[in-house]
């Protein structure tokens, strides 16, 4: 198996500019920096575009399609009306909380991009733990979402954030154990180490892993059919209800851009990255991204929505064992037998996941029922 | 078929046991007296051969002289329906016994009957207005009500 | 120091208010909600913001011209209530429809019901969290109806069509060939619908066993229509106390034991395929003739009294009406689906969440118009 053992002994520090970067570590710093922030911007209103035109297509009927040529400017005027709008501030809201809500959750999805590789090398910042930073930068988002919900004095609010706390916390442990899966097979936690010892992609060789994990982050970043916390059927809009103007628009971008950030995420360690043939490597990196985020938009517009306690259920009972269980597998394989080719392990692995979803879906009790009152 | 049970047959099962309780018959209804409506209403409900357990409908009509409750019950097992009606005659604090522990179909049905024509249930766990506000005066329905 | 007794958090219980501007009470309709947590204990329900005095408004106005008063109380099916109210006041005055206006009003009738239960199921699974999707697509089917009622009377949603004594209008000659077009599309339309929810995962998990109604309940409360035929109540007045002409047609009753969700909706699906049956037996049997008895515009019954009642799209739909030999009723009380149908929801949401009393209120099928008159 490529990769070979899993070295965690070099010291904590950051991973000095390639050599052959013009301009030494500041100029590269400062580019990545400006690249990574327009990028996120650009892929978000690209995300919300497909996201309206793909899911309007899919309930037969168009979308937007007025504003600009083919609708391509729809995010653009969404987000000059969101930003021309008043921004009012509730009296009984703990106004500093208020405030800072949008910043903290927002942030957190900014540095995830620190660490995707574009290219080989061509990263912000190539940590040797980059995929342990992901994983506990993603989290402090949550924070910001808790923030939102009880600055805003408000009890639809606070209902909604109290389910984003219940589900982030119940799916960060499989969210994890997937990912040490990918991390077995690839031997380093280091992002651009693990694309580039993506000769098979990972989805193959990790099938179940790699459903585990797309669970786990639609449940992170709240999309349907994980999106009761902001179930605009229940609870009016959740936890940004009562946000408006520029606050509301962070809110706005940061579902976005986590959906795309967990894509990019996905792509980095399931579908390697940036490699591919003819095409310049970036431009395959976006085009993997844009296909995950349309994998999922597709199940947003296909599934209802499930209830927190079923969420919750769905977590501890099915997620996290069937995640343990991947962990297992992939460790017997990479111990005993390093030197098998991995297309041998992509067909043993493809046929377990199907086996042991099966028998857990028939074993699984989605949620509990009525409580007695 | 639907039998809408006629006056002949109501008078006749109720007289026999509530002796007094039916005042008349009119086409294809009886008139029950409000005292003994509750006792009636619980005959109709239990006894065997009628089982009306289904209430349609109560409503209630402003004739000038006085006001008459209607009420509609019907039997899904044999396939019949009686029509019943209940008078009160005073117009100031008009009154009737509340059939909702028999029926709790019946407890907001009677409670629009209170709030649009202003006759008190007796027995009525949560007597308010269900349409209008608190505090609204009058009662629309009437027909002395004038805007 | 854990100990056998389990531990009990102790907690408060604290009322929301679901105003009567929300996104998925279906009309003005207000609730308090007693929560513990997630949990609702109770729930106190608050109307009459509808409320615009029908009743009363009814004895001011010709017999002819209560009928656009009617259209607008259960106005997602305004069919059958013309139907009721005309039925009524042709008890009371003894008038007799010729063969051709019975036949036009079941066809109408039963086409209203398909729209009514295109748009009931479409909103139930908009509550439950399907963002849209089934709801587009059954909104599909529903624009064919009101295309085909476009054709019939001009009116799209509020009719006035049937008069006192038949219909307003003959029968166009597209129509019934544009109706005999429509049959099999519309069949194959719901077996596509049914295919892609009956065994929805997501769905059945939300859905079965979540809010009972037993039978015994529902008959004390006087439940009618599809709600009660899903709690194992085998009661259509179709069938048990048929009116107009559907002695003349083959259909059965769907009836389900359990009066969850769930069967409710499977109920409601089973009824749009009968009434097609109902529909094509129809179509075939229209007989020619006149569409309307002559009766005065501004008709006087004889004194008296008459109730009648049909079996509406959601439940039985009476009229009953005092006459004293004048131009406008004495009283008219309407015996409102609806309204009934609401009081039992607080027995059905007890010990249930939040998102299942969205789901359980969206799966009565209230229209408030017709609650609040």
């Amino acid at each position: 198996m490529s990769g070979g053992e899993l070295i965690i002994n070099t010291p904590l520090a950051m991973q000095v500019t390639p050599a052959d970067w013009p301009g030494g570590y500041w100029w590269h710093w400062l580019f990545f920096t400006v690249a990574i922030i327009v990028f996120m911007l650009v892929m978000v209103i690209g995300a919300i575009y497909i996201e309206r035109r793909a899911m309007g297509k899919m309930q037969s009927r168009i979308g937007p399609n007025r504003t600009g040529p083919f609708g391509l400017l729809q995010p653009v005027a969404d987000a000059i009306k969101v930003l021309l709008k008043e921004n009012i501030v509730p009296g009984t809201a703990d106004k500093i909380v208020h405030f800072l809500a949008p910043i903290v959750a927002f942030t957190p999805v900014l540095m995830i991009f620190a660490v995707i590789p574009f290219q080989n090398g061509a990263l912000l910042a190539d940590l040797n733990i980059g995929i342990l930073y992901v994983v506990a930068v993603s989290s402090i988002a949550t924070v910001g979402v808790f923030m939102a919900g009880w600055g805003s004095g408000n009890k639809y609010s606070l209902l909604g954030a109290m389910r984003d706390i219940a589900a982030v916390v119940s799916y960060e442990i499989p969210l994890v154990l997937a990912i040490i899966g990918v991390v077995i097979v690839s031997g380093s936690l280091s992002m651009n180490e693990i694309v580039t010892s993506q000769d098979i992609p990972y989805i193959l060789v990790q099938p179940l892993g790699f459903l585990l994990f797309f669970i786990a982050a639609c449940a992170e970043i709240n999309r349907s059919p994980f999106d009761l916390t902001e179930a605009d059927s229940e609870l009016t809009a959740g936890f940004h209800t009562e946000y408006s103007g520029m606050k509301f628009a962070m809110f706005y971008l940061v579902e976005y851009a986590e959906a795309m950030a967990m894509s990019a995420v996905i792509t980095t360690l399931f579908l390697s990255g940036w490699r591919g043939p003819w095409l310049p490597p970036w431009l395959w990196f976006i085009i993997k991204t844009v296909i995950v985020f349309f994998v999922m938009v597709w199940t947003r517009t296909t599934l209802p929505r499930v209830r927190i306690d079923q969420l919750m259920g769905l977590a501890w009972k099915f997620v996290l064992p069937l995640a343990l269980i991947n962990l297992f597998i992939t460790a017997i394989e990479v111990i005993f037998w390093p030197d098998v080719s991995q297309w041998f392990f992509v067909i043993v692995n493809i046929a377990l996941a199907a086996i042991l979803v099966i028998l857990f879906s028939k074993l699984f009790k989605p949620g509990w029922g009525r409580v007695e009152v | 078929m639907t039998a809408a049970l006629s006056a002949k047959e109501i008078v006749s099962q109720l007289s026999a046991r509530f002796p007094g309780a039916i005042e008349e018959a009119g086409l294809d209804s009886a008139l029950v007296k409000s005292e003994s409506l509750p006792a009636a209403a619980e005959y109709l409900k239990t006894a065997e051969g009628l089982k009306y357990e289904y209430l349609n409908y109560i409503t209630a009509v402003d004739y000038y002289d006085y006001f008459e409750v209607v009420y509609m019950l019907t039997s899904l097992e044999y396939n019949r329906s009686v029509t019943f009606k209940v008078r009160c005659y005073s117009r100031d604090n008009p009154s009737v016994p509340s059939l909702t522990g028999l029926y709790q179909g019946a407890d907001w049905q009677e409670r629009e009957v209170y709030d649009l024509m202003g006759i008190t249930f007796e027995g009525h766990p949560n007597l308010k207005r269900i349409f209008l506000w608190e505090g609204y005066n009058g009662y629309p329905l009437r027909k002395d009500w004038n805007r | 120091m854990t100990t056998t007794q389990e531990l009990t958090l102790k907690t408060e219980p604290f009322v929301l208010n679901m105003g009567p501007l929300h996104p998925s009470t279906h009309g003005v309709y207000r609730m308090r909600v007693t929560l513990d947590g997630e949990v609702v204990l109770d729930i106190e329900p608050i109307f009459g913001y509808l409320h615009r005095g029908i009743e009363k408004l009814m004895e001011e106005r010709t017999y002819t011209g209560c009928i656009p008063l009617t259209d607008r109380l259960d106005y997602a099916s305004a069919m059958s209530n013309n139907f009721s109210y005309c039925l009524a006041v042709e008890k009371l005055g003894g008038i007799k429809v010729p063969e051709r206006a019975e036949y036009i009003r079941v066809i109408t009738a039963e086409l209203q019901r398909i729209a009514n239960h295109c748009l009931a199921i479409g909103a139930m699974l908009n509550d439950a969290g399907a963002l849209g999707t089934p709801f587009f697509y059954l909104w599909r089917q529903r624009e064919k109806i009101y295309d085909l009622f476009e054709m019939l009377c001009g009116q799209r949603v509020l009719y006035n069509y049937m008069r006192i004594g038949g219909v307003s209008q003959d029968l166009p000659d597209e129509f019934l060939p544009a109706v005999k077009k429509f049959i099999p599309q519309l069949r194959h339309f719901i077996d596509e619908y049914e295919f892609f929810l009956k065994q929805n995962e997501i769905l059945i998990a939300r859905a079965k066993g979540v809010g009972i109604l037993s039978k015994e309940l529902a008959t004390n409360y006087g439940i009618s229509g599809p709600v009660a035929r899903a709690s194992g109540i085998r009661w259509d007045l179709r069938k048990n106390d048929p009116y107009s002409v559907y002695d003349r047609f083959e259909f059965d009753i769907p009836t389900r034991e359990n009066g969850d969700c769930y069967d409710r909706y499977r109920v409601r699906m089973e009824e749009m395929k009968q009434s097609l049956r109902i529909v094509e037996q129809s179509v075939k049997q229209v007989p020619g003739g006149p569409f309307r008895t002559e009766v005065n515009q501004v008709i006087r019954p004889p004194a008296g009294e008459a109730y009648a009642h049909i079996e509406g799209p959601k439940g039985e739909l009476g009229y009953y009406i005092v006459s004293d030999n004048s131009i406008a009723p004495y009283r008219s009380h309407i015996r409102s689906t609806s309204l009934i149908n609401l009081g039992a929801l607080r027995q059905m949401v007890k010990g249930w969440k939040v998102a299942d009393l969205i789901l359980i209120f969206g799966s009565i099928d209230i229209t408030m118009g017709e609650v609040d008159r």
